[in-house]
């Protein structure tokens, strides 16, 4: 992967180009970073979320600790592998905000400790997963919405605000083959139930009760009119990457459940709502993402229960209340790696700067050997069948 | 186990070699087989077993986008043939669409050890290499989605045959590909507007291009940069009632070219329509029998559960519309589409019966084993753990003559199988099975068991029950390392990437760059893959130009 792109040469501005950004599913990955004495001093190209990723990237960041005491990394590490390697039924959650590489070596743990492992699209598109997992779907790249749609439908969505430059790259002012006129070849229809501001860019909007999509959908047989094409407007960071690495090594894009030693699926037993209203996990790691901040209480209540590891570059509701603590490198700014785009298209992430923290990955692995040497009485290092880029 | 064996005392099938059935000795070193070792540090007694190279599959598929999408999409698939974690051992899923790490063991305990992913969008080629990464034991190559390209069509639209072959060098070796496959070429281009092409001279809207002029094209082109492996195409009307015309005619159309056509089971059926629908096998084998030019893979079907995948967009809809499955569609970008429908193949079923039928009868009516290879194009027939049936079909006249009974009657009036008496020999079986593939894709150093191969090397018990015997080898050695001994894995390791190297036939234009951003959705730069993100690869060189 495209690691080492940093440079320390004093005071010369280094232009890093073809960026790929980790906030949103968008991916966007035409950036130019400008980095000045290993900091990042401007960012082109980019959104205003994405551009504040780079730009505050140092802010709020985690600091090492075990029980709120300050302790140094290698500490953290062992303190989160005896907790891991104690635990009965431990859950592993978050991993959408990293990369492909440290959610390997997640689904890896999962499968080593038995636990549960599931990610933020159980909290979100977990019904679109299971609705295609029951129908199908008829969908496309975005790069064919941006050479061909000339009719968008923006249902129950606001890119404007959590998509930016979605309509500029692929679906509204973009253009492409057979549409060279971009805004002016296209209609674009916003539903929702209530107008946003990408109701702006909109030619039409049409306002449904809430709850409503579902008898409005069945009516419209859409394919037997012209070809339609369906896209979930997928959110944080790589959690489509998350998906596509559970599917491609347990056969399920989430709620996964390796208790057995071999994985299960069963949303509603295995997903994270569940398994912590029903206060059934006994430790719990979170890797870039924050559960606490997220969750309803009666959930957070029982994470703050039980022994619980924080992996994560920044300060977040869980890192306040871990037991673990451990505080990483950026994944995507200050560490390399891969990210999925919304449409399953894979892009390198770069590492733009140094970080003083390992990265997700890296703590991962060494989390995986000590877990693995408390297990197995071996010597730590990794197993003969771990996979990746070590 | 150290790093020379020698095996001893086993009956050998090498016929890349000649050796058919010989008593010998294979000796191994480095992972390499030599003529001799004077002292090796481990000796594998095969006194009656039989000795095969590792098994080659020419056409499956195991790893993209479009399969992730399948088992993302089936999760009552998963639930057969579970594999539990084990020291070394990852866990997974088998079946229809297995895991990757379930794949590398499935194939492994079935005696393959190389294997070809069948189908991959350029702009998906990324992903495809971190499943095969993940998929292990087994050395792999994938082909690239050519035959819809919006690049290409507009060259040849333009009679730019030059550009059109920088482009495919480019991709290639910007992908790390081993070769170009067409799927439908130019049908699925009309897909994006919910249409197909009819025949080989239909018109590609806007291009204005016809199927013909692409097979030629991609034909021609892979011919002068001398790739190892002839063009691998999915022709024109897959699955459709009396679509052995169209495969006739795509033939014809190619000769004078070398051309590897696809799981031809689905491309042999006769009948103006589905109430009609018969066998034209015995057509088309005549053809390939007569035209050296051609080699193919089966696409056998299997009864019971599949998973249709293919970039077919337009015959996955027709799937969709005729079996009322669930039904999922991703068209991509500039280059082609995806389409995958659950399909149940079943014995009573007249059209399902037939397509058996079909299969079986191709494989016996093609006189030269050389020229076919073993496939269901998994998971598209069925299951690639079914090989070993489908063996055994083939070796064993008896166990056909109790499967038509079994089967819909109208195999009996409709095909010729009832009246092919051919059994495949061993020496047979190992040709399709390794040798051939081996030979048909260009690996000089798979499928063979003479100096200088690679130690891939399979070893079964003797088995009365065809089926018995290759489903359950005795030993499996990956390059001289033990992997699976008495029926189990005794360990994991990866497998490599094999990949062409095509001749530099000079740089993309100038302009390329932003053509490629006008229509595509990501940077030019960010396109090319690194070697280096493939841990284990081997480089394979393009041949002289033919």
């Amino acid at each position: 992967m495209a690691e080492g792109v940093a440079v320390k040469e004093a005071k010369e501005l280094t232009v890093v180009k073809g960026v790929t950004c980790p906030f949103c599913g968008v991916t966007c990955d035409d950036l130019e970073v400008h980095v000045v004495d290993g900091k990042i001093k401007d960012v082109k190209n980019a959104c205003v979320l994405g551009k504040d990723t780079f730009m505050h990237h140092l802010e709020g960041w985690a600091t090492p600790r075990i029980k709120g005491k300050p302790a140094t990394i290698d500490e953290c590490i062992e303190a989160a592998a005896e907790i891991l390697a104690k635990a009965k039924y431990p859950l592993i959650y978050g991993l959408d905000s990293t990369e492909l590489n440290a959610q390997r070596k997640a689904i890896e743990l999962a499968e080593l400790i038995g636990a549960n492992i599931d990610h933020t699209s159980s909290v979100c598109h977990a019904p679109s997963l299971q609705a295609v997992q029951t129908v199908g779907i008829s969908s496309c790249t975005v790069g064919e919405v941006k050479n061909r749609a000339d009719l968008i439908i923006f249902w129950g969505c606001n890119p404007a605000e959590a998509h930016p430059r979605h309509p500029s790259r692929y679906s509204v002012t973009a253009k492409g083959l057979f549409t060279p006129k971009g805004k002016k070849d296209r209609m674009v229809i916003n539903v929702d139930v209530r107008p946003t501001p990408t109701t702006r860019m909109a030619d039409a909007f049409i306002q449904v009760k809430p709850n409503s999509d579902y008898e409005v959908f069945s009516a419209l047989e859409l394919n037997r009119f012209t070809k339609f094409q369906c896209a979930p407007m997928r959110g944080h960071g790589n959690v489509v990457g998350m998906a596509q690495v559970l599917t491609w090594q347990t056969g399920y894009p989430f709620a996964v459940n390796m208790s057995r030693g071999y994985p299960r699926f069963n949303p509603g037993e295995y997903s994270v709502a569940d398994l912590l209203a029903h206060r059934e996990v006994d430790a719990a790691l979170i890797v870039a993402g924050d559960a606490i901040g997220n969750f309803p209480a009666k959930m957070a209540e029982h994470l703050q229960s039980i022994p619980l590891i924080a992996i994560d570059p920044k300060e977040s509701g869980t890192t306040k209340v871990a037991t673990v603590v451990i505080p990483t490198a950026q994944a995507g700014i200050a560490a390399g790696g891969m990210a999925y785009r919304m449409d399953h298209i894979p892009l390198v992430m770069k590492k733009v700067v140094d970080s003083p923290y390992p990265s997700d990955r890296e703590v991962l692995e060494r989390i995986l050997a000590k877990v693995s040497s408390m297990k197995n009485g071996g010597n730590g290092a990794p197993s003969p069948a771990s996979k990746g880029r070590g | 186990m150290g790093s020379s064996l020698k095996i001893v005392g086993g009956e050998v099938y090498d016929p890349a070699n000649g050796i058919n059935g010989a008593v010998k000795e294979i000796y191994v070193q480095d992972g390499k087989i030599v003529e001799a070792c004077r002292e090796p540090s481990g000796v594998i007694d095969a006194t009656n077993l039989v000795v095969m190279p590792g098994g080659v599959d020419i056409h499956t598929h195991i790893a993209s986008s479009a399969v992730n999408a399948a088992r993302g999409f089936r999760p009552e698939d998963h639930r057969h043939g579970l594999i539990a974690k084990k020291p070394g051992i990852r866990s997974g899923v088998g079946f229809t669409v297995p895991s990757t790490f379930a794949t590398g063991y499935l194939y492994t305990k079935m005696g393959y050890t190389t294997v070809m992913e069948a189908a991959n969008a350029p702009i998906g080629v990324r992903h495809t290499h971190e499943e095969l990464i993940d998929t292990p034991i087994l050395d792999k190559g994938l082909y690239i989605l050519m035959g819809n390209n919006e690049f290409i069509l507009k060259y040849l639209k333009a009679g730019e045959m030059e550009k059109v072959k920088r482009y495919v060098a480019w991709l290639i070796r910007s992908l790390k590909g081993y070769g170009i496959k067409l799927v439908n070429p130019g049908g699925v281009e009309q897909w994006k507007y919910g249409k197909d092409v009819e025949g080989l001279d239909d018109k590609v809207y806007y291009f204005d291009v016809t199927p013909r002029q692409i097979l030629k094209a991609l034909a021609w082109t892979n011919e002068s940069l001398g790739l190892p492996h002839p063009i691998h195409l999915h022709a024109n009307r897959l699955g459709i009632p009396n679509n052995y015309l169209t495969t006739l005619e795509t033939m014809h159309a190619l000769e004078g070219f070398r051309l590897h056509m696809a799981h031809i089971q689905f491309h042999s059926y006769g009948g103006e329509n589905w109430g009609g629908f018969c066998s034209k096998a015995a057509e088309v084998a005549e053809y390939i029998n007569t035209h050296p030019h051609i080699t193919t893979d089966i696409g056998q079907v299997v009864f019971g559960d599949a998973t249709t995948i293919t970039a077919d967009g337009p015959w996955q809809y027709r799937l969709y519309k005729l079996s009322k499955n669930k039904w999922y569609n991703q068209d991509v970008e500039v280059e082609t589409g995806c389409g995958i429908v659950p399909y149940v193949y079943r014995e009573k079923n007249y059209v399902n019966a037939i397509q058996w039928a079909i299969g079986l009868e191709l494989f016996l009516l093609i006189q030269d084993p050389w020229r076919v290879s073993l496939s269901t194009d998994h998971p598209n027939g069925g299951a690639f753990i079914f090989y070993p049936w489908v063996i055994k079909l083939l070796m064993d006249k008896e166990f056909r003559s109790e499967m038509l009974k079994r089967v819909h009657k109208r195999v009996l009036s409709d095909t010729t199988l009832p009246n092919l008496d051919r059994e495949y020999t061993l020496s047979e079986i190992a040709i399709i099975t390794r040798a051939g593939p081996a030979r048909a894709l260009g690996l000089t150093r798979k499928g063979h068991l003479g100096v200088g191969a690679d130690a891939d090397i399979t070893i079964y018990l003797k088995d009365s029950d065809r089926e018995q015997m290759f489903e359950h080898p005795i030993y499996v050695l990956k390059d001289g390392v033990v992997v699976l001994r008495e029926g189990e894995l005794v360990g994991s390791r990866d497998g490599k990437l094999l990949f062409v190297v095509p001749p530099d036939v000079g740089e993309m234009d100038p302009e390329f760059k932003t053509e490629f951003e006008n229509f595509y959705t990501i940077e030019y730069e960010n396109f090319p893959i690194d070697a280096e993100d493939i841990p284990n690869r081997e480089a394979i060189p393009a041949g002289a130009s033919r």
